[in-house]
């Protein structure tokens, strides 16, 4: 064996689990400073969604309003806050960690697994978030008027992101179980039957056959239903009910969802 | 004696069929530059990944730093530093924002983060680029974050895995000065694997060559160019008469003859001495010699003996690499450990790259 002469160092910095929280937080921040630096990937979330509602609005509004007896620019406005929070995630930018090596860095260190995904879950939330608020205000700014107040926006604001978290489980799955950005892309087909199979444009009692039993397994029926109690219901047992049977298809869904994340990310981390 | 900073076992990787560590004992003692040289698909990446707990091993043992690599793998994590093959960066962050973060996953508190994203931005220049998003970094500057990334946690064991590969001569240069000063100042055990003889040449103070998944020579480069033990006259010919190799072989002092596609390597005692001779003989011989060279050994002719392949040459060169019938060099069975226990070994995986330098 080689002598080898050098001159040690008195003190070393001494490397340790950093701690959940600290994990789970730093990559959270990260995640959260990629998404001003990568428009693309949100613009179009926000733009797309305010257009179609507005769009939607001068198309059907007459009609349908009319014809269910519904205020149209209410009906519409949980539809409008979904499509802005479905299926954006930070999949695709887990899928280039996973392609350039930086992921494998990241499990070289002694981070915690779980907080790899859930620290971008985290930035998601703050993102879909983050976009339901714009197109809440275009709501506003259009006339609608939430009979729960200010409490029932922050309500309705929260629910659309939970959503929009859990339905993130899917990308994020396909993500970590294929390290492949086509895979990923090809999950936001996923949004169409969830989204449009649905009360997306009449209420249920006017859907009819078919549709009508694939609304009712929908959870994003439930969903649309308790955010709309939140606008244009006042605060009764109807709207607690509503909003109670949303929480929990958001909650079924995400199980699902989220499961399906956590499989594929321990099917990711464990060494080959 | 004090233990050493990486061991292994018989320590072996199969992919399928394909046995890319074909089982590789180590020993490498606490401060060295262990230089790990093969070619493309010789198992140098395989073993690296293994050692820094990307890979479970298939058999045998790997400790690092007195831990087990399959057992204790977040204790393992703890001590060292990696560099992988390819710069594994997040090109939107900027360089900063890169190490405070591989600095909180690694523990440390704010004050000894900044105190260490100093420190590492001493040792690998950078400058103010340091402050940019990593997509506007050259390939040169990629790498020495990423080495930087690595050492942010002050590790006592580094793993470059190919460090230099792909870079410029200056970049090259810059993190072998960078590498060299990580001994020097820090005492760091750093495993560098390599493709490049000069590399390994500077650096390392032992190297182990690795050929198929097995390891088929380890010392000091100066010890394993002794094994060669002769000097080494070129003749790069214009065309190759058997003549030629006959008149050379006949030359007083004269070893051995390689012939390598257009090239003749002479192997002599006293290469200066047998130098003018040789010219005479191949003149002699009716051979158009464009050019005759004198060099002392190197790694490469280190791993030609031992493997009957150049480590840096091109495909055809490689394929036309034979010997004089000497008891020197063959192609067969030559790396010392009989018949290869892994079986099959894809040619790609074992042949030289032709975009070598």
């Amino acid at each position: 064996m080689t002598d080898v002469a050098v001159s040690r160092p008195t003190t070393r910095v001494q490397a340790r689990p950093a701690g959940f929280v600290v994990d789970l937080f730093s990559v959270a921040q990260r995640a959260v400073r990629q998404i001003p630096r990568e428009p693309a990937s949100v613009i179009p979330a926000l733009i797309v969604p305010i257009f179609f509602y507005v769009l939607n609005i001068g198309a059907l509004s007459k009609v349908t309003g009319a014809a269910a007896h519904i205020d149209f620019k209410s009906f519409e406005l949980p539809v409008a806050v979904v499509f802005a929070v479905t299926g954006v995630s930070r999949a695709s930018a887990l899928v280039t960690d996973i392609q350039n090596g930086y992921f494998d860095r990241l499990t070289i260190t002694p981070v915690r697994r779980l907080p790899l995904l859930l620290g971008l879950m985290m930035a998601d939330l703050a993102l879909v978030m983050a976009l339901a608020v714009p197109v809440l205000l275009v709501g506003l700014g259009l006339g609608v008027h939430f009979r729960t107040g200010v409490p029932g926006m922050a309500l309705f604001v929260v629910l659309s992101g939970i959503w929009g978290l859990v339905f993130t489980g899917l990308p994020y799955a396909i993500a970590l179980k294929t390290g492949n950005p086509g895979a990923v892309n090809a999950s936001f087909v996923l949004f169409f039957p969830i989204t449009f199979l649905s009360t997306t444009f009449v209420p249920k009692a006017a859907l009819e056959g078919w549709l009508r039993t694939v609304a009712t397994y929908n959870p994003m029926t439930y969903i649309l239903a308790g955010l709309r109690a939140l606008v244009s219901q006042s605060w009764s047992v109807p709207t607690f009910t509503a909003v109670g049977d949303a929480v929990l298809a958001v909650g079924a869904f995400g199980l699902v969802s989220i499961s399906l994340a956590l499989l594929a990310l321990r099917g990711r981390v464990r060494r080959p | 004696m004090e233990d050493p900073a990486i061991a292994t076992e018989d320590i072996a990787r199969q992919f399928g069929d394909y046995w890319a560590v074909a089982g590789v004992d180590l020993s490498i003692a606490s401060g060295e530059i262990y230089g790990f040289l093969g070619p493309n698909g010789a198992g140098k990446s395989t073993l690296v990944r293994m050692l820094c707990t990307l890979l479970r091993p298939t058999r045998g043992r790997g400790l690092v730093a007195g831990y087990d690599v399959a057992k204790q793998p977040e204790l393992v994590r703890l001590q060292i530093g990696v560099a992988l093959q390819d710069a594994a960066l997040d090109d939107r962050q900027t360089g900063r924002e890169l190490l405070d973060l591989q600095a909180r996953l690694y523990g440390l508190r704010r004050h000894d983060r900044l105190a260490r994203v100093a420190q590492v931005l001493t040792l690998v220049d950078i400058g103010d680029a340091i402050d940019r998003q990593i997509h506007t970094y050259s390939g040169g500057m990629k790498r020495r974050l990423d080495l930087a990334a690595a050492l942010i946690h002050d590790p006592q064991i580094l793993f470059l895995d190919e460090p230099t590969t792909g870079l410029d001569p200056e970049s090259r240069a810059a993190v072998w000065t960078e590498v060299r000063a990580l001994q020097r100042q820090r005492g760091t055990t750093i495993f560098l694997t390599t493709q490049y003889l000069e590399e390994a040449d500077e650096l390392a103070d032992r190297v182990g060559i690795i050929s198929r998944g097995r390891l088929v020579a380890e010392g000091t480069p100066e010890a394993l160019k002794r094994t060669v033990g002769t000097d080494v006259i070129v003749a790069k010919v214009g065309e190759m008469p058997a003549a030629a190799v006959d008149a050379v072989r006949a030359v007083a002092g004269v070893e051995e003859v390689v012939c390598r596609g257009d090239e003749l390597m002479v192997h002599a005692g006293d290469g200066a001495a047998a130098m003018s001779p040789v010219a005479v003989a191949l003149h002699g011989s009716g051979t158009r010699v464009l050019s005759l060279t004198l060099r002392t050994p190197t790694l490469d002719d280190v791993f030609l003996q031992l493997t009957g392949a150049h480590l840096q040459a091109d495909e055809a060169n490689t394929e036309g690499a034979a010997t004089d019938g000497h008891g020197g060099v063959t192609t067969s069975g030559a790396d010392g450990h009989g018949p290869d226990g892994a079986g099959h070994v894809p040619a790609a995986a074992t042949g030289a790259r032709g975009d070598r330098r």
